[in-house]
């Protein structure tokens, strides 16, 4: 597809040389001049454009080929206009006159001009102007000829609406919305063109127009739309297209206009002139009285219910079947839109949107359709007193559970959730408890999605939530390999044996495991945090630690687990933070094999379960016994050896009475023990088979937490200082068999030094190895201390004159 | 709205630094949002240009990525195909749609919708408020269309030499960035058009 050839003719175009490229540009100029178009006339725009194109940096065209290019905008041959247009909008703007001049008669303004004009408008005043001129343009007479700016004015306005909603003033938006409501609902009801198609309507008999007809093939009997069909049509039919196409984000758009007097117009004939009578529906005849925006807005609605209706046909072409679907949720996008503007249409509206929804509800095709109806419903439910549970349960219960793998409901279902989350949290709060269910979007298109999920967070993290949402993130590899196997299930026969030596998917199948599974696909919250066999689980998912979707799931958890812990110290009493500090302990031996999957968590938990208890100190007197069962076990020196660094750390800085006054000397004597005994067994024998030496930094935090300890409790500093002096014997004596670098081995000899000294004066090494708290936070103007240096500077300098 | 429509690479391309797309065909639509925003007012018109450029090279980036972690993910790698097998290739394709945040390039939030057929990604910058489904729908109508109109299954550069054509076919499915609720019968009216202007 992308060729070899490609590349060299890009590269030809960008180094083109400037003298070629000079000569190019005369006889281009030349070739413009015959009136003729010949195929070398337009080979050789195209070339210009793609040498223009290629290049970052603008060109600017000698002023004579750019002003026989502007000409050409309005030449009666597309092609020319097409191709001088592609290279004006590669080139610098012209100056303004020159743009003024295509745009005098704007009437006989073409689409590809029109779109130079505002791609190279420099300011909102120029796109003010032209919109001006284009809504003149609409409100030609037909007998003053067709307007062949037409077709394209309704999406230039759109265009510019989006971007700059005020260059559009509060007469514009009137004298549009009239004749959206023109287009809309009085369109005509016959086919166009009939002598132009041949065929049929050429014979005698057949002269009179046929009428439109339905997806289905049956004739139409109501206004048109655009699920109508006709062998050709009408100008106002193609504006029916047009102005539906636009009309939601009109009405979005249209009341953030500047809004000055709403005159009501008496002179609103143009319903009438012009237009075939057809049917009028009940309430138009009232409407007729309503000011334009009204008018437009009860139109909308009318042409919404219709589309509704229509969509129950069954199309006779795929593509239509699809049309069907857009239309559907343009319709009830619509309806939302109309009935939040004015909430007297909910009683009227909400019929339709309920029957649409039991009509779909079942088929999760229309998964997509059906999302804007639970807007509807989110928006006006409580308005129209209807229960919503049952679409929540759909929306949230099953599609994620089975549309986990469609890329764009999921983008959908998740940006619904992002705008809405306010509402859903007072009208719907109990979409949380579908937190699993959601979290499935996450594992199966982690990088996808990890986007909407680092917004959706911190809402989702409540103290009912939290400690099940730590186990669920650390399992959403877990989580990611089972999608896999489920979705491989369903697709390869039972029977079959599982030919790649796939044993997870033999585990999955097998009923004796399929409680592990089955915990883990649950929907909702509630049944448990995490479970008893997860061991177990990570066995039988060994393999699946190389699968692309389940490394990419593993290496976004991280990123999720920092937003989490942000946010749970916000929510979280300190019972919860000390559940949390637990269920570190626990899992950070729990994790599924990835390869640097560990790691990263156990950095994640390092660096979170030091701020923890930085914030409540206590939390560490109160978790003591936990804390030195995980510091009393050697094995953790070498297989947990981030996290057991932390918490030693966090032992020696916080177990004391200035963290918690419950903290009694036998507990800082035993913590004591418990750390000493540790130090002993690693620096006094080599490190056990298969295992390298413990790491320095280990090895130093335990002196220290040590030293701090026995700075609190004074009868513990003889026993210090005898291991610090017995280890700079052993170093003295030659290299030991626990550390194998020289240059680790000072550093840790000359801390022990350090502290050995420090230690030697009690009353000091208090003060410095546990400082009181109003020492270490700063307090600057209110410590008297540094107050008066402070003061005195500012008096001197408010006293001393310039 | 759409904001833009490009076709780029998803391939590897020798010339350019692995993770880098290069763009092949690209329309922008709509007023150009540097004019209007009060960060870049100050900007003149060719640096308004180098800004427009950079923007969409940063989708293609982003589209590029998502394309090559999804066939990372689902294992399947595209099969070469031969002209005349457009329907097929197209059933087969890879889509996704990426979000891009306000700032990170456009002023406000789009959602990305792409179609990668074999070494290229045809992109499609949509408005947050847009109809997805409607989106989607152009989207492999246009490819479609490209792909028949330009032989781009076949080894020329087409794509290149004859982007007017591509002009044209959104000028009629995608006016100004407009999507258009078409049934298969106003669909068959412009596309007749667009065949017409082909042919000549």
């Amino acid at each position: 597809m992308y060729s070899h050839g490609s590349e060299s003719l890009i590269k030809q175009a960008r180094e083109i040389q400037e003298s070629e490229l000079q000569k190019f540009y005369s006889r281009l100029v030349k070739l413009l001049q015959i009136k003729e178009l010949g195929h070398e006339t337009l080979d050789s725009l195209q070339k210009l454009h793609l040498i223009l194109s290629t290049n970052k940096y603008a060109r600017t065209l000698p002023p004579d080929l750019q002003k026989r290019l502007l000409l050409l905008l309005s030449s009666p041959s597309e092609q020319l206009q097409v191709l001088s247009y592609a290279v004006l909008r590669e080139t610098l703007p012209s100056s303004g006159e020159e743009l003024n001049t295509i745009q005098e008669n704007v009437s006989q303004l073409n689409t590809h001009a029109a779109a130079l004009l505002i791609s190279q408008a420099g300011s909102r005043a120029d796109l003010s102007d032209l919109c001006a001129q284009l809504i003149r343009g609409l409100e030609v007479r037909p007998s003053e000829g067709p307007s062949r700016s037409l077709m394209f004015t309704l999406p230039v306005l759109r265009s510019v609406l989006s971007l700059s909603p005020d260059c559009l003033t509060e007469e514009h938006v009137t004298a549009v919305s009239k004749k959206l409501v023109d287009w809309l609902r009085y369109a005509s009801i016959v086919q166009g063109g009939g002598a132009s198609s041949g065929g049929f309507f050429t014979g005698p008999r057949s002269r009179q127009p046929l009428p439109t007809a339905e997806l289905d093939g049956s004739v139409s009997g109501d206004f048109f739309t655009v699920l109508c069909m006709g062998q050709g049509f009408t100008e106002d039919q193609w504006m029916n297209v047009y102005s539906f196409s636009m009309l939601r984000h009109w009405l979005l758009s249209c009341h953030s206009v500047s809004s000055g007097n709403c005159t009501m117009d008496a002179d609103d004939r143009s319903e009438v002139d012009g237009s075939v009578v057809s049917m009028v529906s009940a309430t138009s005849s009232s409407s007729r009285l309503l000011p334009p925006k009204e008018r437009l807005r009860e139109k909308a609605f009318q042409y919404s219910q219709r589309l509704i209706e229509q969509c129950d046909r069954k199309a006779q072409k795929k593509a239509d079947t699809e049309l069907q679907k857009a239309c559907m949720v343009e319709a009830v996008c619509i309806l939302d839109c109309v009935c939040t503007e004015d909430p007297s249409m909910v009683f009227r509206a909400f019929p339709s949107v309920k029957a649409l929804f039991g009509r779909l509800s079942s088929d999760l095709s229309f998964a997509r359709v059906l999302l804007p109806i639970a807007q509807f419903y989110l928006h006006h439910g409580e308005m129209a007193a209807v229960d919503c549970e049952s679409v929540w349960k759909l929306v949230f219960g099953r599609f994620p559970a089975e549309l986990f793998n469609d890329p764009f409901l999921a983008h959908e279902l998740l940006r619904f959730l992002r705008q809405e989350l306010d509402s859903l949290k007072l009208r719907a709060p109990e979409f949380i408890r579908f937190l699993p269910n959601l979290l499935k979007f996450l594992a199966w298109d982690s990088a996808a999605v990890v986007d909407d999920f680092v917004d959706l967070l911190p809402s989702l993290v409540t103290e009912g939530t939290a400690v099940e949402m730590l186990h669920t993130l650390l399992d959403l590899p877990c989580l990611s390999a089972t999608l896999v196997l489920q979705l491989r299930s369903m697709s390869s026969p039972i029977s079959e044996p599982s030919s790649r030596g796939l044993l997870s998917l033999d585990a999955f199948r097998n009923p004796s495991f399929r409680g592990l599974f089955l915990f883990l696909l649950r929907v909702e919250t509630g049944s448990g945090h995490t479970i008893d066999r997860l061991s177990t689980l990570h066995d039988l998912l060994a393999e699946a630690a190389d699968w692309p979707r389940v490394v990419r799931c593993a290496q976004t958890v991280p990123v999720l687990l920092h937003i989490y812990f942000n946010t749970v110290v916000t929510v979280a009493d300190e019972k919860l933070l000390a559940h949390l500090v637990l269920v570190m302990l626990e899992r950070s031996s729990l994790l599924l094999a990835i390869p640097k999957y560990s790691a990263e968590i156990h950095r994640v938990f390092s660096c979170h379960l030091l701020r923890l208890c930085k914030l409540r100190p206590s939390l560490v007197v109160d978790q003591s016994h936990e804390l030195l069962e995980f510091a009393g076990t050697t094995a953790n020196v070498y297989s947990r050896k981030e996290v057991y660094t932390h918490v030693v750390w966090v032992l020696g800085e916080y177990l004391s009475v200035s963290s918690d006054s419950r903290c009694s000397v036998t507990l800082i004597t035993s913590c004591f023990e418990t750390l000493e005994a540790v130090l002993f067994e690693i620096t006094s024998s080599a490190p056990p088979p298969d295992t390298v030496c413990p790491a320095p930094k280990v090895i130093t935090t335990l002196m220290s937490a040590l030293a701090k300890l026995a700075s609190r409790s004074h009868d513990l500093i003889p026993r210090v200082s005898l291991f610090f002096s017995k280890l700079r014997t052993a170093a003295r004596s030659g290299p030991v068999a626990w550390c194998s670098d020289e240059d680790d081995l000072v550093a840790i000899v000359t801390r022990g030094e350090e502290l050995w000294s420090l230690l030697k004066l009690p009353g000091v090494a208090q003060s410095v190895l546990t400082p009181p708290p109003h020492v270490i936070t700063p307090r600057w103007h209110r410590d008297t201390n540094l107050a008066v240096p402070l003061q005195l500077r500012l008096l001197t300098r408010l006293t001393q004159p310039k | 709205m759409v904001r833009c429509f490009l076709i780029h690479t998803v391939c590897p391309v020798t010339a350019l630094s692995s993770g880098e797309s290069r763009v092949l065909y690209s329309r922008l639509f709509g007023p150009d949002e540097a004019v209007l925003s009060e960060q870049h007012r100050g900007l003149s018109p060719e640096e308004r240009r180098l800004l427009q450029k950079e923007k969409i090279s940063v989708v293609a980036r982003q589209v590029r990525s998502a394309v090559s972690l999804c066939r990372e993910a689902s294992g399947r790698q595209p099969v070469d195909a031969l002209p005349g097998d457009e329907a097929l290739v197209l059933q087969d394709a890879d889509c996704g749609v990426v979000r891009l945040r306000a700032g990170d390039p456009f002023s406000q939030e789009v959602s990305v919708l792409w179609l990668a057929v074999q070494s290229l990604g045809f992109t499609l910058v949509c408005e947050p408020h847009e109809n997805l489904l409607l989106a989607e729908g152009t989207l492999r109508n246009l490819t479609r269309h490209c792909l028949e109109s330009l032989h781009m299954l076949g080894q020329g550069s087409e794509v290149l030499l004859k982007s007017s054509r591509i002009d044209v076919l959104l000028s009629r499915l995608l006016p100004h960035g407009q999507l258009l609720f078409l049934n298969h019968r106003f669909a068959q009216s412009l596309e007749k058009e667009v065949a017409a202007y082909t042919s000549k």
